[in-house]
């Protein structure tokens, strides 16, 4: 699904993703790991598109499709969803209008109509259940004044709305208290399948232990330097980042 | 503050179409430009005024000859040639055409972002239509249903001649002639306008828009309203249209006098969305309106205005808060784009005890424009207890534009409670690329950030205006920043 090779980035002449290559297919979970400033949150900005940052060298390739000259909004019509390690507030935007114009805009990139006002209801309130959210919450502005968890969740629950063939988690579980942690992991267990990939960017263990990744890679002063099973986090955890360096 | 719920997206379900009214047309009929007592008289003959109404111009034409154009507003324009202006035209039939492709692209790509019906774009854009005969009943209805309840709305002509003994007693008692350059103008050669008048207790059962009103074509250049809602009345009033309005007048200075008696409420939404002038800033429609309101003890009067138009705005919608108790609120979007320039507000004159005055200002600036927000809160030596509250916040997208915050404050009495609250913002990269992120393009993002920044004002709009403000936002912000 995701083919990446060879991938060097750099923001305002700063290189900072030297050589990054990682294969995801359909149905896989990998997680990313690795010390503060090592290039996970830049490397999901680069496979979301974010202009700030200069491909120098190298591909992101999504079934097929090189996304070189594609803009975030047509990535994400392709299936990427990002979510974010410090999502933004849009004041005055409700999360339920936030989430409808986000659906509708995608569904119409991609030739369809848009969803019925009934069914889109439908949707937001079993998702809303399926992530045990708050009905008022839905009524409340994008972020703004939500807590860190609050936060977190409400990307999930983005996620869950907009199905999206590969989901980036950057630090979804930075925030979440075990009960929150255990919601969100669940969430994201019940909507994956053959189809669609994840990749979990963590810090911690304990998140692997509720969504168990088929791969765990290390990711140092941007290169992956080692690259592994489940079994790598737990050893990860032991030892800490000097030992792979 | 309600905000956007599930309840909201079950109604959007239910919202229905917007109905428009028709109008008559006129046969084509134009004075010769340059004004004069002559013109003045001729305007009035023309129209059968009776001999009060032709003094009452007289006397606004020699006020104005003594006044000068003011020049304390924010704005800068080539000032009109007021001998250049040809001051009386009917209501003028727009040339024909055969269908739509004879049609400037540019219009009908708007007019389809607006969502308007087909029918309806043919005659906006001047195409011949057959099928009215529906508005027809639905402008009969709506005139017996308001008949039935004694209210009385029609133009302010028909006014003159059927109710003289109202427009007498009520016209220019808010707005009096002498009050500033373009309302002595406009009280001595006033076109046309509307009349409404809400009898003693009556609730009016529908908005008052002037879509339905039957003989009223284009709104002219110096279009006057008058509202009087006798006491314990209630009435929710419409202005204006979200389609685009191309003129070739560019000069418009209207009147609009509201009076709301004891115990009364009028509410008064307007969309404005005069030809602000093409990119470069050319051929804009200037704007310098007079809009006031006075209140008797208890009343209450509503001013909420969504300005995306104009190349000049000039506008301040006002309260005089006369009565005890009474209530003034202004609420108020006012977008700017390319070269456009607006000196907007409000003007809140406490005089009575333990009135109170809401302003919530938002302004929008993108491209090169400039959007100043200009107010007054006064509060008379008698008027005790008096509140006000007032917050001006506005939005820039990019770096050529500006937002400009002029509040005046007169208190002379030591018990007012006066809060005021300002802010700026930016539209930032940030919230673009987390819109991006979740599929929303970049016009749609700017959109919704700015329907989110106005989402207090947008709220006090009736539900079927809110709608088609939020449109008319989004388009006239389309490709500002990229
Ligand atoms: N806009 C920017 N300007 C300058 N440097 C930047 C910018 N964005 C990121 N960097 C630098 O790039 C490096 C990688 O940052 P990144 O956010 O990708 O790290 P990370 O692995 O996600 O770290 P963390 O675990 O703390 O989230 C850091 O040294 C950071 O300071
Ligand atoms: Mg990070």
């Amino acid at each position: 699904m995701l083919e990446i090779k060879n991938l060097h980035a750099s923001i305002e002449d700063k290189d900072i993703l030297k050589g990054i290559n990682l294969s995801v297919k359909p149905g896989e979970v990998h997680a990313i790991m690795g010390p503060n400033g090592s290039g996970k949150s830049t490397l999901s900005s680069v496979i979301a598109g974010r202009e700030d940052y200069e491909v120098t060298k190298g591909e992101i390739v999504l079934n097929g499709e090189d996304l070189e000259d594609l803009a975030p909004d047509e990535r994400a019509h392709k299936g990427i969803f990002m979510s974010f390690q410090y999502p933004v507030e849009i004041p005055g935007v409700t999360v339920t209008n936030f989430i409808k114009t986000a659906i509708n805009e995608t569904r119409k990139a991609n030739g369809l109509e848009e969803l019925p006002a009934k069914d889109m209801l439908k949707k937001i309130r079993a998702t809303a259940e399926l992530l045990e959210i708050d009905r008022k919450f839905l009524s409340r502005s994008l972020n703004e004044g939500f807590s860190g968890g609050e936060k977190k969740r409400n990307e999930i629950f983005q996620m869950a709305m907009l199905e999206p063939k590969l989901a980036i988690l950057d630090e979804t579980d930075s925030g979440l208290d075990i009960d929150a942690l255990k919601v969100v992991a669940n969430g994201v267990n019940k909507l994956k399948s053959e189809d669609n990939a994840v990749v979990l960017i963590t810090h911690y263990q304990r998140l692997l232990e509720y969504i168990v990744p088929d791969y765990v890679h290390v990711l140092h002063d941007g290169k992956i330097v080692k690259s592994g099973g489940a079994e790598l986090a737990l050893e990860l955890e032991e030892k800490g980042y000097d030992w792979v360096k | 503050m309600s905000k956007y719920t599930e309840d909201d997206l079950k109604k959007e379900l239910e919202t229905k179409e917007y109905e428009y009214g028709f109008y008559t047309e006129i046969e084509a009929d134009k004075f010769p430009v340059g004004l004069n007592e002559d013109i003045v008289r001729a305007i009035s003959e023309k129209k059968n005024e009776p001999e009060w109404m032709t003094e009452w111009r007289l006397d606004a034409f020699k006020i104005w000859q003594e006044m000068k154009e003011p020049d304390w507003a924010n704005v800068t324009y080539q000032k009109p040639d007021f001998q250049n202006i040809s001051y009386y035209s009917a209501p003028k039939k727009k040339p024909e055409l055969e269908s739509l492709d004879q049609v400037d692209p540019e219009l009908l790509k708007t007019f389809e972002k607006l969502g308007i019906s087909i029918e309806e774009q043919k005659r906006l854009s001047g195409v011949a239509v057959d099928i009215v005969m529906d508005s027809v009943s639905v402008a009969t209805t709506f005139k017996e249903t308001l008949a039935e309840k004694g209210i009385i709305f029609c133009p302010i002509s028909e006014a003159i001649q059927e109710h003289p003994e109202l427009v007498k007693k009520y016209i220019g008692s808010v707005v009096p002639k002498t009050d500033n350059f373009y309302a002595a103008l406009n009280s001595a050669v006033f076109s046309d306008g509307s009349f409404c008048y809400i009898p003693k207790g009556v609730k009016c059962p529908m908005e008052l828009s002037t879509y339905f009103r039957i003989n009223e074509g284009g709104t002219g250049q110096f279009e006057r309203t008058l509202v009087i809602a006798d006491e314990s009345s209630y009435v929710s009033y419409l202005e204006g249209c979200t389609a685009p309005q191309r003129d070739e007048n560019q000069l418009h200075a209207a009147v609009v006098e509201l009076i709301a008696l004891d115990d009364a409420e009028i509410k008064y939404s307007t969309v404005q969305n005069w030809f602000p002038g093409d990119k470069e800033g050319k051929g804009g429609v200037f704007n310098f309106v007079t809009k006031r309101g006075l209140c008797e003890t208890n009343a209450k009067i509503s001013w909420t205005q969504v300005e995306t138009g104009s190349a000049i705005t000039w506008k301040y919608p006002s309260c005089i808060l006369k009565g005890n108790n009474s209530i003034g609120e202004f609420y108020s979007i006012a977008v700017t784009n390319n070269f456009q320039q607006a000196d907007t507000g409000t003007k809140m004159i406490h005089l009575g005890k333990n009135t109170k005055s809401t302003i919530i200002s938002k302004g929008i600036s993108a491209g090169k424009s400039q959007n100043s927000y200009r107010g007054l809160v006064q509060i008379s030596p008698r008027a005790k207890h008096a509140r006000n509250f007032s917050q001006c916040d506005s939005l820039l997208m990019g770096n050529e534009c500006g937002a400009h915050t002029f509040p005046y404050i007169e208190a002379k009495n030591k018990s007012a409670q006066i809060e005021h609250e300002a802010t700026t913002s930016k539209i930032g990269e940030d919230q673009l690329f987390y819109c991006n992120q979740r599929g929303i393009d970049t016009d749609k993002a700017i959109a919704l950030i700015v329907n989110g920044f106005s989402k207090e004002v947008l709220n006090k709009l009736p539900m079927e205006f809110a709608v088609e403000a939020q449109k008319l936002l989004e388009i006239s912000l389309e490709g500002s920043v990229g």
